[in-house]
């Protein structure tokens, strides 16, 4: 049945593999039925994709350096849309999104905005014309266009503090689900977390996280859409949520002014005992907030992702393994698309877990009643003893009020399943879609770090004459220290500390954005330009973080800049200082200034050959 | 003008135009949030609805629009590529 090579081949493989997943789902209810332990088959989920995963990795394995760093140049359009959605795609956004949405309403909800449109700026602006130039990584495209280590050396190091901030929260994110399906310490399962990233990643470089993460794409889209198309058919809300739930956002808002809305004092909570993280609904669902700070919020927010986006490594790496420039544009496209799959079922899933608890004509609804009687319920005593839910009756009448409810943002995707009444295998699903991403973002943030080590730093600076084997074992060996480095990182449980995963789109747009877009767009940009723009970029954006951040200085914001917005000093502060440095100096030399024009043309050999 | 720079020019204009399209989408419409969330779409308030589904929905469909419009402006100054 399977003629021809492995490529050609690809729809057939996942096809099959798609096809043994639901068939696995399927077993696990019938086992469910038979009476196996919620735990075992919680087990079984998390074990099995595992399984499957390390599996890919281990027959993707490689000797070759094109294979290693480009996946061979050969990932077929749809294919690499799929890998790239599962490498953006966090277990942030898989377990919090729909929790995001769910308490902070539309002001959050500039987010999914601007994590879907930085894509249009990545294929217009950089994907096709990294593509071309034929680089192994990011840093890779900035020292040779521009010419040069110390400029090399700059783009690494922005590369590394934008990317390193962004896996640990992953790796914890793997450590917490790993811990909760298996039943085992926190600590150890952040470990468990990352000998699972290392299979899948180690052996195959680009190549193996490629496929793996095209096997993860659809375990974690399966794992997201089943249980938001079967809540909005079991509480008859529709067939097809998307475009169905209009009615239930305009009830919410019906319940809500019924309801009230009351934002509780921090003394209140703080005196009531609630556990920290955990959240009341304090904002309207759907409502839009009036007046310019309001829309500035927004857009501000919604500017710092997208051009976040279009600089982030990790995700304009996977360009660079596709077979043609314009191949690399449409997989931009269909990358977006299967990112759309989930983005949009975010805000659906908020509105069904909003409506199963806050409509009383629903079995599942819990405000206006007794507080005794819903203590009595299971999933709430379930998830009230691992502190993810909590009442507080501020006024002592006995009766849950919408201010007196808390979860954790978490809670809407990992325990809405139970709480619509859904079998217990979903919520297996879930965990193992859970991840499902939190291992492929991690695996393609950690390939993305040791890359630029091993290739730029270690081939390109410090050992030139390295052969095949020996660049392949350094390239190897970093990935498994920067994997520990995470790992020992996320153990020590000061993520908080190391703030929000915005950050990494701030640190990515201060220092990266200008000086990719403006070494393809601008041929007068000097490598003095962008070695300043860079350093100053960072260091502008970098000291207002510290400026600005409660933890660190904690001064109030400047115009509403907060410490989520700081690229909106350090990205312009990069642009001026990059061009008027490149004004001063020399302008590139006319081999610099025909690669330039070479990059802009889509047709002919790549810049860079296939093993350099 | 060499067929390279006629090239750059016509997707320097495209780029453009796409970029334009983005901002509407991304930024222009939520500049009257407040204002179109009276209106409704599909049953949801308008400006709800884009930013949950709408704007998303958009970028795909722009992305997959400028990526084919880009092969043809390609094509015609034979700047194809052949492989596919």
């Amino acid at each position: 049945m399977f003629k021809g090579g492995f490529i050609q081949n690809l729809p057939k493989i996942y096809g099959l593999y798609t096809g043994g997943f639901l068939v696995f789902i399927l077993m696990m209810a019938i086992a469910e039925q038979a009476g196996v332990t919620a735990k075992t088959i919680g087990i079984l989920f998390v074990a099995f994709t595992v399984a499957i995963y390390a599996l890919i990795g281990y027959l993707s394995r490689t000797i070759q350096v094109d294979a290693y760093y480009l996946a061979g140049r050969q990932v077929p359009t749809v294919f690499n849309g799929m890998a790239t959605a599962a490498d953006w795609m966090s277990g942030a956004s898989f377990v919090a999104l729909a929790g995001g949405v769910y308490f902070g309403g539309y002001s959050y909800m500039a987010f999914l905005v601007g994590w879907t449109g930085g894509y249009v700026l990545v294929s217009t602006l950089l994907a096709p014309y990294l593509r071309k130039f034929g680089c192994y990584t990011v840093p890779d495209f900035i020292g040779t266009r521009y010419g040069g280590n110390g400029v090399r050396f700059c783009a690494v190091l922005v590369l590394v503090l934008a990317s390193f901030t962004y896996v640990t929260a992953q790796i914890n994110a793997t450590g917490t689900i790993a811990a909760r399906a298996l039943g085992i310490p926190f600590e150890a399962g952040v470990w468990v977390g990352l000998v699972s990233i290392l299979l899948c990643s180690m052996l195959g470089g680009m190549r193996a996280v490629t496929w793996t993460q095209v096997a993860q794409y659809i375990v974690l889209i399966v794992a997201y859409l089943i249980p938001v198309f079967w809540i909005s058919n079991k509480i008859g809300a529709g067939v097809f949520p998307h475009l169905m739930l209009g009615d239930e956002v305009a009830r919410i808002t019906q319940l809500e002014s019924q309801f009230g809305l009351v934002k509780n004092s921090a003394a209140d909570v703080k005196a009531a005992g609630v556990p920290g993280g955990l959240k009341s609904i304090a904002v309207a669902h759907a409502g839009v907030g009036a007046g310019g700070m309001a829309v500035w919020k927004y857009i501000s927010l919604a500017i710092c992702m997208m051009v976040g986006t279009a600089s982030l490594p990790h995700i304009l790496m996977r360009y660079f393994t596709t077979p043609s420039v314009k191949s690399a544009r449409k997989s931009v496209a269909w990358s977006l698309f299967f990112i759309f799959l989930l983005y949009s079922s975010a805000p659906m899933l908020a509105t069904l877990s909003k409506i199963s608890l806050m409509d009383p004509n629903l079995p599942t609804g819990i405000i206006g009643k007794s507080i005794a009687d819903v203590q009595s319920i299971e999933w709430v005593k379930q998830w009230s003893s691992q502190k993810q839910v909590f009442i507080a009756d501020f006024n002592g009448d006995g009766v849950l009020q919408l201010n007196e409810w808390f979860m954790r943002t978490g809670v809407v995707v990992l325990a809405t399943p139970e709480v619509a009444g859904l079998p217990y295998v979903i919520s297996g699903l879930v965990a193992a879609g859970g991840m499902a991403a939190a291992m492929s973002t991690a695996d393609g943030l950690v390939l993305a770090i040791s890359n630029a080590l091993s290739h730029d730093v270690y081939y390109n600076m410090i050992d030139p004459k390295a052969d095949v084997r020996k660049r392949l074992i350094v390239a190897r060996v970093l990935l498994v220290v920067v994997g520990a480095a995470g790992a020992y990182i996320a153990s020590m449980r000061i993520t908080s500390i190391l703030g929000a995963v915005a950050w990494a789109f701030d640190f990515a747009m201060s220092g990266l954005f200008f000086p990719l877009v403006l070494g393809v767009w601008w041929k007068r940009a000097t490598r003095e330009g962008a070695i300043a723009g860079m350093l100053s970029g960072l260091a502008a954006g970098t000291a207002y973080l510290i400026y600005v951040y409660p933890k660190f200085m904690g001064n109030p914001a400047w115009l509403g800049i907060d410490h989520l917005r700081f690229g909106l000093i350090g990205a312009p502060v990069c642009l001026v200082v990059m061009v008027v440095v490149s004004l001063m100096t020399k302008a590139p030399d006319a081999a610099t200034q025909r690669m330039v024009d070479e990059v802009r043309v889509p047709s002919g050999k790549a810049i860079l050959g296939r093993a350099h | 003008m060499s067929n390279k720079e006629k090239h750059w020019q016509k997707t320097k204009g495209h780029m453009i135009m796409t970029l334009c399209l983005w901002a509407f989408f991304s930024m222009v419409i939520f500049l009257f949030g407040y204002e179109i969330n009276g209106m409704s779409f599909l049953g949801y308030p308008l400006a709800y609805y884009m930013t949950a589904q709408g704007s998303l929905l958009a970028f795909v469909i722009i992305i997959f629009w400028f990526a084919n419009k880009q092969e043809k402006i390609d094509e015609e100054f034979g700047f194809g590529e052949k492989e596919d």
